[in-house]
């Protein structure tokens, strides 16, 4: 049995952890851009800068970027007190401070929860699932949200999101640039920078499926298992998130617009599956919901 | 020889004083929780207080026949800001099952369901009712991690040497509740 305090730091040493692996993956990049313009320790050393930078970025404002790229709106008290006061509710019950609230204009019904610490974080819910959900299983999602937040889930699924967006983002500049490059190699890519643009475009293929597994990895399944749980004690109603979870199950409409492979796993279903089934594989983030109502039931 | 007697006593003495301090630090920190987690409670008693007059002023136009339960109301809302704990927690039970009356019956009215007025006050009392619940879980539990602290060995000893006393649940009895009638 893992306590919540052991969740806890385990939480903020993998936090670390995945900074330490992106200054490794951008100072290798840095290291082999450098030997190619002459000098390899200044492109090492912008390396640092840029990992540095972008590191501080991510745990300082990654919550504001995440946000925007989810199209994500601050909540009206008079237009929704509903959700207002079940998260200040939930609040309450799990002891922490009460989180900012945004809603996503998009009928899916979804949630995510995002944010450093419990002192600087915010849940953001659909307005489907505002609309669609009762009382009691909107009060369930809110829960298992809430769980994220008080064990610090949030931070390291921040980061997971913002550093390993950067370097999938990179990878497909590269990879996109090679490939529309090619027609005019001859003419303009022809000297160095040609085969430097290849050689890390390359590089950053190889590195692309190992960044998906380390996304995997981070957000492993337990976690969803376990923000289930720990929602199920703080509402102390499972039966509210089973329902809810079985709603979006059965929607035909799951797909959140705003949504993509960066931030998927940070919702509270996976928000780029479409209803037939299974995503693709390589960026299954969640654990089977049929498995999760199954264990809901069970409490 | 004397010398690690001598050094195995104050090892031994170090310990007993770091337990100690710990105990007594952890023993403060879990009693400020509870304070804490109290006045969570009260917050939204107080909130709940605010609004029973707005929601009495708003139905009592409609409710002719269902003047008991709003007296019941009134009654009980002015225990929920004076009085112990006990009497607290009974007077909240008691509102609680009275507001959920006066919802159900307030189905028969459906000019007062149509109301902006009413709905926003339905919400906000809904709502309050589940944080007074939230809060209520929260500070039991963090009453019983202390009190458990407070009877367990061996912080039982510096508990009460220290004079810790344990703190009373946020409930009412069972047998208490039912004697509150809400008539109409």
């Amino acid at each position: 049995m893992v306590t919540l305090y052991e969740h806890i730091s385990y939480n903020k040493k993998k936090s670390v952890l995945l900074i330490g692996i992106f200054f490794v993956i951008i100072g290798v990049l840095g290291y082999a851009f450098g030997l190619y313009f002459g000098d390899a320790f200044i492109g090492l050393a912008l390396a640092i800068v840029i990992s540095t930078l972008m590191a501080l970025v991510s745990f300082y404002s990654g919550d504001k970027i995440i946000l925007r790229m989810s199209h994500a709106v601050p909540a009206d008290k008079r237009k929704y007190p509903h959700l207002v006061n079940t998260v200040e509710g939930l609040a309450i019950a799990a002891g922490i401070p009460k989180p900012k609230i945004y809603v996503i204009e998009d009928s899916a019904i979804n949630a995510f929860a995002t944010g450093r610490d419990s002192q600087h974080s915010s849940i953001t819910v659909t307005t489907g699932a505002i609309k669609r959900l009762k009382r009691d299983e909107l009060e369930g999602v809110i829960a298992h949200e809430m769980a994220h937040i008080r064990n610090y889930d949030i931070r390291m699924m921040m980061f997971v999101v913002i550093l390993v967006g950067i370097i999938a983002l990179l990878s497909d500049i590269f990879l996109r640039s090679m490939i529309y490059g090619r027609g005019k190699s001859n003419r303009r890519q022809s000297g160095l920078i040609g085969v430097i643009i290849i050689l890390i475009g390359l590089i950053l293929a190889v590195l692309s499926p190992l960044i998906a597994q380390l996304i995997k990895l981070a957000v492993s399944r337990k976690r969803e298992f376990l923000a289930d749980a720990d929602g199920a004690l703080l509402s102390r109603n499972p039966q509210g998130l089973a329902n809810a979870l079985k709603k979006i199950r059965d929607d035909k409409e799951p797909l959140v617009e705003a949504a993509n492979k960066a931030t998927a796993h940070l919702f509270i279903e996976n928000p780029l599956r479409t209803f037939k089934g299974r995503i693709n594989g390589l960026f299954s983030t969640h654990p089977d919901i049929n498995e999760r109502i199954k264990r809901l039931k069970s409490f | 020889m004397a010398n690690v007697f001598l050094w195995i006593i104050v090892g031994v003495l170090a310990v007993v004083v770091l337990y100690v301090v710990i105990t007594f630090n952890s023993l403060i920190m879990l009693r400020n929780r509870v304070e804490n987690a109290w006045s969570q409670i009260d917050v939204q008693l107080k909130r709940r207080y605010d609004l029973i007059p707005n929601l009495v002023n708003t139905v009592k136009g409609y409710m002719k026949h269902e003047k008991g339960v709003l007296t019941e109301v009134t009654r009980m809302r002015a225990k929920l800001v004076s009085g112990t704990m006990g009497e607290k927690a009974k007077a909240s039970d008691a509102i609680s099952n009275a507001l959920k009356t006066i919802f159900a019956v307030s189905e028969r009215y459906p000019k007062l369901q149509a109301s902006e007025n009413f709905k926003m006050l339905q919400e906000e009392l809904a709502g309050t009712e589940s944080k007074i619940a939230f809060a209520r879980q929260f500070y039991n539990d963090n009453v019983m991690v202390l009190n458990n602290r407070i009877q367990q060995f061996p912080s039982n000893v510096i508990a009460g040497m220290l004079n810790f006393k344990e703190k009373e649940f946020f409930k009412s009895t069972e047998a208490e509740k039912k004697q509150v009638k809400v008539e109409f």
